[in-house]
């Protein structure tokens, strides 16, 4: 199991998410939250922003089907901390996402899950989407160890959060097992705290 | 890099260990466990057969499917996902010996309303909670941080998140704020200042005469719309007015035990030669009400200040946002706000859904009546609120001036329940998210506002400047956040 754990690359064709400050309430409207799984989050995803009266529009997610890496602009994730918003992301396909910035519970959301996400500047996004456009089948690869992405002919640099890449590629941002192996360090930090009473 | 501060000296008391991935290993000493977020994290235990590290430190209550009529918190609920949510949320409390505060414990509320009030949120402690309006309990100088459903698993099984420390920036609220405005209105101007994401990869330190001034419930409502100027926590160093907030609450330790407790709080203050990572200075003094005019926080004016150009936004993303805004709220650039028709009046939420938010309304609404064709409602934070407001007659008021006085919960914040926004309704909101669809419809309009403003909307049935009922008023106190509750 555990070299599965290791994420150092991710890709395949792309999905263009354009917009700032696109909030979790746009990704996973909150009257979908009503399930006590999140199996069928993926049924919901911009599930406004993808319908009008008339049924489905031209929404990327609508004429990208299949996409894994998910290319977006500035704030991505800002608003509501439900886990429901990348969970909903991941289910349908998405594997990485590259972008100019993220909301930091949205980034720490996608780091518990294993989905890198990625940033460069705003040109450089544009142009990715753009080649998204043009290129719908076209690969596009997140190198996460050499923090790098890789479209047709074009390799760019972008940036990783330093903890992030370092959970991903060593394979250790499922975080439960690794703090749980500090049982004995946690309770010597709870002797120190005035307000914990012992609690086992 | 900060130094001295509240939030470095909380953040090594709870300092548990660095991890592989540079992140620290942080203790949270208050886990708050609402019914949306925290199913599939007991599951994932379950499966992995662990218990809850720390029971005793892990509090749940009921807010966002809640419903807000009385009749319909029959049991069961007549939503059968509502249902199966709570009763999710009452197994796994009940086997895993959580305190939960349900429909029949009297104290069943929002999170962030339920918490202070019962002296649970105090100075010094890590707070978690599945919800990112966890930053309120900041308010006591506590580091509150909303967090996603795996770190709930990783609160649960470990009693600890992984965390990176982030850069400390102090606010220095300058001014007094005139009769008629309010905690809200500091917070959405300090948003309307840095930006909807000026916060991310901070933590706020509100401080400075403005800040000081405001009583508990005010320091609650500024902490809590930290995560809208995009920073995950923030909070206010505690002084004498935290302290006599806190004394006799529950689960607020008495006598001796609360001059031990206090001599803790202190201690975690700020010192006077902290260094922060940047100091802005925002200037609050004769600041006329603010309303959002957007579709988000950030897009907001005073009342007496016009809808502003897309032109004017230097940054092109502001500019986009700003022509996105103005054609969701069918709005032209120059036009005032005031006379925006409004449908529906929500009072209420984690941000002002307190005793003195209820009481501030109750001023205007004194002999007024709500216009024909709005739907008004005051949904209390807590049933603890409700019993307060009961107490003091203030529900009268409500109810007298066409309000429909409501049971606690989320509500119309964000629509899990039966409380919703229809078709493109325009709703003056005492709420923290403008957010297309947030109110339940995708056409909806939200206004956000302070509870005052809330109130004069919906007597006129138009955005309205609360202050034109409040003139003569001779008992209007200048601080304008109403007596504390207690």
């Amino acid at each position: 199991m555990a070299p599965e754990n290791h994420i150092t690359e991710v890709g395949g064709t792309g999905v263009p998410i354009p917009g700032d400050d696109i909030d979790t309430d746009q990704i996973l409207p909150a009257r979908f939250m009503k399930e006590v799984t999140f199996d069928n989050m993926a049924d919901y995803l911009f599930y406004d922003a993808r319908r009008d009266d008339d049924g489905f529009n031209d929404h990327p997610l609508n004429r990208f089907e299949g996409a894994s890496i998910a290319v977006v602009n500035s704030n991505f994730g800002c608003g509501s901390s439900r886990e429901h918003a990348p969970q909903a992301m991941m289910r349908w396909g998405v594997d990485g996402i590259v972008g100019e910035s993220y909301a930091e519970i949205f980034r720490d959301n996608c780091k518990s899950l294993g989905i890198p996400a990625v940033t460069t500047d705003h040109e450089t996004v544009t142009d990715l989407q753009e080649w998204i456009e043009s290129n719908p089948d076209g690969e596009i690869d997140i190198d996460v160890e050499n923090e790098a992405v890789t479209y047709g002919e074009t390799t760019i640099d972008v940036e990783i959060d330093d903890a992030m890449k370092e959970a991903l590629v060593e394979g250790i941002w499922d975080t439960t097992a690794l703090m749980y192996s500090n049982r004995s360090k946690v309770e010597e930090t709870v002797a120190g705290l005035p307000y914990v009473e012992g609690d086992d | 890099m900060s130094n001295g501060t509240l939030y470095d000296k909380v953040w090594e008391k709870h300092k548990v260990a660095e991890l592989p991935s540079g992140q620290d290993q942080l203790f949270i000493g208050l886990h708050l466990v609402h019914e949306v977020t925290s199913p599939q994290a007991f599951g994932m235990l379950r499966e992995r057969d662990l218990d809850v590290a720390y029971p005793n430190q892990t509090f749940a209550t009921t807010d966002h499917i809640a419903p807000t009529e009385a009749e319909k918190r029959e049991r069961p609920l007549t939503d059968e996902q509502s249902e199966e949510m709570l009763s999710a949320l009452e197994r796994n409390t009940s086997e895993n010996g959580i305190t939960f505060f349900g429909f029949e414990s009297g104290k069943q509320g929002i999170t962030h309303v339920v918490a202070p009030e019962l002296g649970l949120s105090q100075p010094g402690m890590t707070v978690a909670c599945g919800d990112s309006h966890t930053a309120t309990h900041g308010a006591f100088g506590s580091i509150g941080v909303g967090i996603g459903t795996s770190q709930i698993r990783d609160v649960l099984a470990t009693g600890c998140i992984a965390a990176d420390k982030q850069k400390v920036r102090r606010i220095n609220v300058e001014g007094e704020l005139g009769e008629g405005v309010y905690a809200k209105d500091i917070i959405l101007k300090i948003i309307q200042d840095l930006g909807v994401d000026g916060g991310v990869g901070h933590v706020y330190e509100y401080g400075g005469p403005a800040i000081e001034a405001l009583d508990m419930e005010g320091r609650l409502a500024v902490c809590n719309m930290s995560i809208e100027g995009g920073a995950r926590a923030g909070y206010i160093n505690p002084d004498e007015t935290t302290y006599e907030y806190l004394q006799g609450r529950e689960y607020v330790p008495e006598g001796e035990a609360f001059e031990e407790r206090k001599a803790y709080w202190e201690s975690i203050s700020s010192d006077e030669d902290a260094e922060y990572d940047d100091v802005v200075t925002v200037d609050a003094d004769d600041i006329d009400p603010l309303i959002t005019w957007g579709i988000n926080p950030g897009q907001v004016i005073e009342i007496t200040d016009s809808v502003p150009h897309p032109e004017d936004f230097e940054a092109r993303t502001d500019r986009e946002a700003a022509e996105q805004a103005l054609d969701h709220m069918d709005i032209e650039p120059g036009q005032s706000m005031l006379g925006y028709d409004v449908d529906v009046a929500f009072l209420g939420t984690c941000t002002n859904g307190r005793v003195s938010d209820f009481e501030e309304a109750a001023k205007i609404l004194e002999g007024n009546t709500v216009a024909d064709g709005v739907r008004a409602l005051a949904v209390p934070g807590s049933e603890t609120v409700r019993e307060e407001c009961e107490a003091r007659g203030i529900d009268e008021t409500f109810i007298n001036a066409g309000f429909q006085w409501r049971r606690a919960g989320c509500s119309m914040c964000l629509a899990m329940n039966d409380d919703s926004l229809e078709g493109d309704e325009v709703c003056a909101s005492s709420s923290n998210r403008n957010f297309i669809g947030r109110q339940g419809s995708k056409e909806g309009r939200t206004v956000l506002m302070s509870p005052a403003m809330v109130a004069a909307a919906a007597v006129e049935g138009e955005v309205a400047d609360a202050r034109e009922y409040l003139s003569d008023d001779p008992a209007g106190s200048a601080s304008g956040v109403g007596e504390a509750a207690d």
